[in-house]
């Protein structure tokens, strides 16, 4: 029992809180250096097949994820223990401390700052300094010879409301991580989404969330409009309309996503994150019939949206795979060959090459939609074809019907958020109330002369002034 | 009038601030340097601050007039490209460097700090120089995620508090070579001018109390911009991590004065290593790092 209350007492001092912080920095520099898994999967991948060796030991401690493993959570809940630990028994002390009167005056003023005498007492004195101190708003503490004032209580309960708002921070970014859920879900223009698992491309739920918590919403894509510079290529601006219902069902109502304004549900948001094309192509057999008809999505490879992408008919005989590319402004050069000049559909071309064989779909190992394992295939066709033109590869016939645009929907539930910026408000409040604050005791007391002096926290300039102020107020009255 | 044309005169602007913090910068070295020479044989009077007093109200003279080219050269840019001028390195360069020279100039009408023109003209002259020759780039519109209010607000919030954090950085740091002198057996001639340690102590504590909420402000900003934009508010992307680390550096430095009670040389080793996490965050990751910070092209 005593060894646990001294660790109890050790945890929640301020110095192990204060190292507990300095500990929660350092902690986070190596995710900073090294690349996460969370973050950018891929620069993992290389630095493992770059340094097989030492990757192997750093991932034993958790290098590549470093803010979700164990040791970096243990620095985060001891710090918060520590910090409730540390500034609850205050936030009481100050509560219990607010109709309470200043301490009394020191026996001994003159081992105080700012100490004076001023010969001559007269009988108002104390009066006048009363008088004064009412006027400066100080809490005042008379007793038969002296005065007590204080100023600057609101210095604690601004620091205070610091501290407890970082432990609402705290708790509100554990919320994150044990609520909510995080997707995401590439949409044609002229597609309907439904916020239920099964439509999204990918989605992970935390600890505490289970499917029958997501916000019952459905979207249908409108429009998708992207703007360019016409000199630099950049991006300007993305805008995306969608008519949305919430609940299922209801009314749609139309609404414009924008890269930095999402859609919001209750705790839900939907961000426009990536965009592309969908070429629109259509394959029929050999008899003529329609095989596959729709919109392909492609992946974009560079700024100007040249696209990658695969059509692939497993239900022809024998399977046939396309690896083709999707160029919004067509151009050519001897050096590059075929790329899109510009992100705008301007003059575009559909490039493919045709396979014939095994497309390798029963085989188990899950495929990208992007690309065709042509390892048990053999190419019987290549061709570069304009909007509406017809190729036939032999085996059927291709048609480039036309294009879509497609966006990229980043489905956020993150219940904490709310409670994150609360927090992080009152934060900031805090922080102001207590470092702009002075904090600050007068005394002042009368016999046969009389004595002022002051205490100011922190050493915080002012306190001269206000000294001065004091006594002149004392010495216009003696006059 | 064109956004080229435009774009030239915010560039001339600049190279006139350049001029004129030059000047500014001889001003307050001949001041410091020749204050120091005697005349007098007795040596208590050895040196004489009226002889240079017209070189340092030059030094300040430049200072203004260089912080009024610079701040219409970063409005020129940002009226250039039709925005706020903080789209790459080289716009937050010249902003930082205006921030900074600003500070000088708002310290400067508070305290006597008139020595503090020479360390700070050196500074907002390298940052410039690098600025206008390294990381120079035509102006140009932004890319659709850094179109947002929280841009102009965030950015400045960690452009200003940036400019008061390498203030009290200058400040430590004298602080820091002066002790040493003091150590040493006292002050040089031209040092005996400066204000005393415990001013200094004082001054760069000042400094970072006042910006540390706006800091935490810019960080809090820069969560709220996150969060509208990549649909998550804290993510550890590198910048944010050090950002993190900066305001973990400085929330210690004000514990280490305010509750353990540190003054002076550790305090202002402390205020370095903070200042120091804020323009790694700055130089490194921007250029070296990875994440969603990082814009191509700067
Ligand atoms: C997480 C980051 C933290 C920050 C940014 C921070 C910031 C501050 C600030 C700005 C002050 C006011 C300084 C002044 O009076 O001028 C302060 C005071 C204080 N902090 Fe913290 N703090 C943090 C964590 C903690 C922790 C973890 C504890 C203890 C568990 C703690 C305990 C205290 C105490 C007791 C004071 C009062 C000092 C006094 O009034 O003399 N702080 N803190």
């Amino acid at each position: 029992m005593e060894i646990l209350r001294w660790i109890w007492r050790q945890l929640t001092s301020m110095r192990t809180a204060l190292i507990l912080l300095m500990m929660l920095g350092l902690a986070s520099i190596p995710g900073s250096i090294f690349p996460q898994r969370n973050q950018n999967p891929m620069k993992v991948t290389d630095f493992v097949t770059h340094n097989p060796t030492l990757a192997h030991w750093l991932d034993k401690i958790q290098i590549f994820d470093v803010y979700s493993s164990p040791w970096f959570s243990a620095i985060y809940i001891l710090l918060f223990i520590s910090l409730i630990g540390c500034v609850l028994p205050r936030s009481i002390e100050h509560v219990k401390a607010i109709g309470k009167k200043p301490p009394l005056t020191p026996k001994f003023l003159d081992r105080m700052e700012g100490f004076a005498q001023l010969d001559r007492p007269t009988s108002g004195a104390l009066d006048t300094a009363q008088l004064w101190f009412k006027k400066n708003r100080f809490r005042v503490r008379r007793e038969a010879g002296s005065i007590s004032a204080e100023k600057g209580y609101s210095r604690e309960t601004g620091n205070l409301l610091f501290h407890l708002s970082l432990v609402l921070l705290l708790l509100a970014v554990a919320a994150g991580g044990l609520f909510g859920s995080k997707g995401e879900a590439i949409l044609n223009v002229g597609d309907r989404f439904i916020n239920t698992p099964t439509s999204y491309d990918n989605i992970s739920f935390a600890k505490f969330q289970g499917e029958g918590d997501m916000a019952p919403f459905s979207l249908r894509v409108l429009d998708f409009k992207a703007s360019y510079d016409p000199t630099t290529n950049a991006p300007t601006d993305y805008v995306l309309k969608v008519a949305a219902a919430n609940p299922i069902g209801s009314k749609e109502v139309l609404k414009t996503i924008k890269v930095n304004s999402p859609l919001t549900y209750g705790s839900t948001k939907v961000y426009l994150q990536a965009n592309g094309y969908s070429p629109v192509v259509a394959v029929r057999d050999k008899s003529g019939k329609l095989v596959f008809e729709g919109a392909v999505t492609f992946l974009p490879q560079d700024a100007n949206l040249t696209s990658i992408g695969a059509i692939k008919l497993p239900d022809m005989v024998p399977q046939i795979g396309m690896v083709a590319s999707f160029l919004p402004t067509a151009d050519r050069s001897p050096k590059r060959g075929a790329f899109s000049a510009f992100p705008e559909v301007l003059d575009p071309r559909l490039l493919v090459s045709v396979w014939m064989g095994n497309l390798g779909l029963d085989s188990g190992v899950p495929q990208s939609v992007y690309r065709v394992d042509t390892s048990k295939m053999q190419r019987i066709g290549l061709k570069a074809l304009g909007l509406g033109q017809i190729y036939n590869f032999g085996e059927g016939t291709l048609t480039f019907e036309g294009y879509k645009s497609w966006v990229n929907l980043q489905i956020v539930d993150d219940p904490g958020k709310i409670y994150a910026l609360v927090g992080a408000i009152l934060a900031i409040l805090g922080l102001l109330i207590s470092l702009f604050t002075r904090q600050r005791r007068i005394w002042i007391k009368v016999d046969d002369r009389v004595e002022i002096a002051g205490l100011a926290k922190n050493g915080v300039p002012g306190l001269d002034e206000e000294l001065s102020s004091l006594r002149q107020a004392l010495e216009k009255d003696e006059r | 009038m064109t956004s080229r044309n435009l774009a030239y005169l915010s560039n001339y602007s600049i190279y006139s601030a350049m001029a004129l913090y030059t000047i500014a910068f001889f001003a307050h070295a001949i001041e410091v340097s020749f204050s120091v020479k005697t005349t007098e044989v007795d040596d208590k009077t050895s040196f004489d601050f009226s002889r240079t007093e017209k070189s340092g109200r030059i030094g300040t003279a430049m200072m203004i007039l260089g912080f009024i080219f610079l701040f219409a050269g970063v409005i020129l840019r940002g009226a250039s490209a039709h925005r706020v001028p903080w789209g790459n390195m080289y716009e937050f360069s010249i902003t930082g460097a205006l921030a900074f020279s600003g500070a000088y100039l708002f310290a400067l009408a508070k305290y006597k700090l008139r020595w503090l023109g020479l360390p700070v003209s050196i500074a907002v002259l390298l940052t410039l120089g690098t600025a206008i020759t390294v990381l120079y780039r035509p102006s140009a519109p932004l890319v659709p995620a850094l179109k947002s209010t929280w841009l102009a607000i965030h950015v400045s919030a960690a452009i200003i508090s940036g400019g008061v954090f390498l203030l009290a950085n200058t400040i430590a740091a004298t602080y820091l070579i002066l002790d040493r002198m003091e150590e040493r057996g006292g002050r040089s001639e031209w040092a005996k001018k400066l204000p005393t340690l415990e001013v200094l102590d004082q001054l760069s504590y000042r400094l970072v109390a006042f910006v540390f909420p706006l800091w935490t402000f810019a960080v809090i900003a820069g969560a709220i911009w996150a969060e509208s934009a990549w649909g998550r508010y804290w993510g550890w992307d590198p910048k944010e991590t050090w950002a993190f680390i900066t305001w973990v550096a400085y929330a210690a430095y004000l514990h280490a004065r305010v509750t353990v009670g540190w003054r002076g040389r550790k305090a202002a080793w402390l205020c370095l290593f903070a200042g120091s996490t804020f323009l790694f965050n700055y130089i490194y990751v921007n250029i070296y790092g990875t994440g969603l910070h990082t814009y191509s092209g700067l």
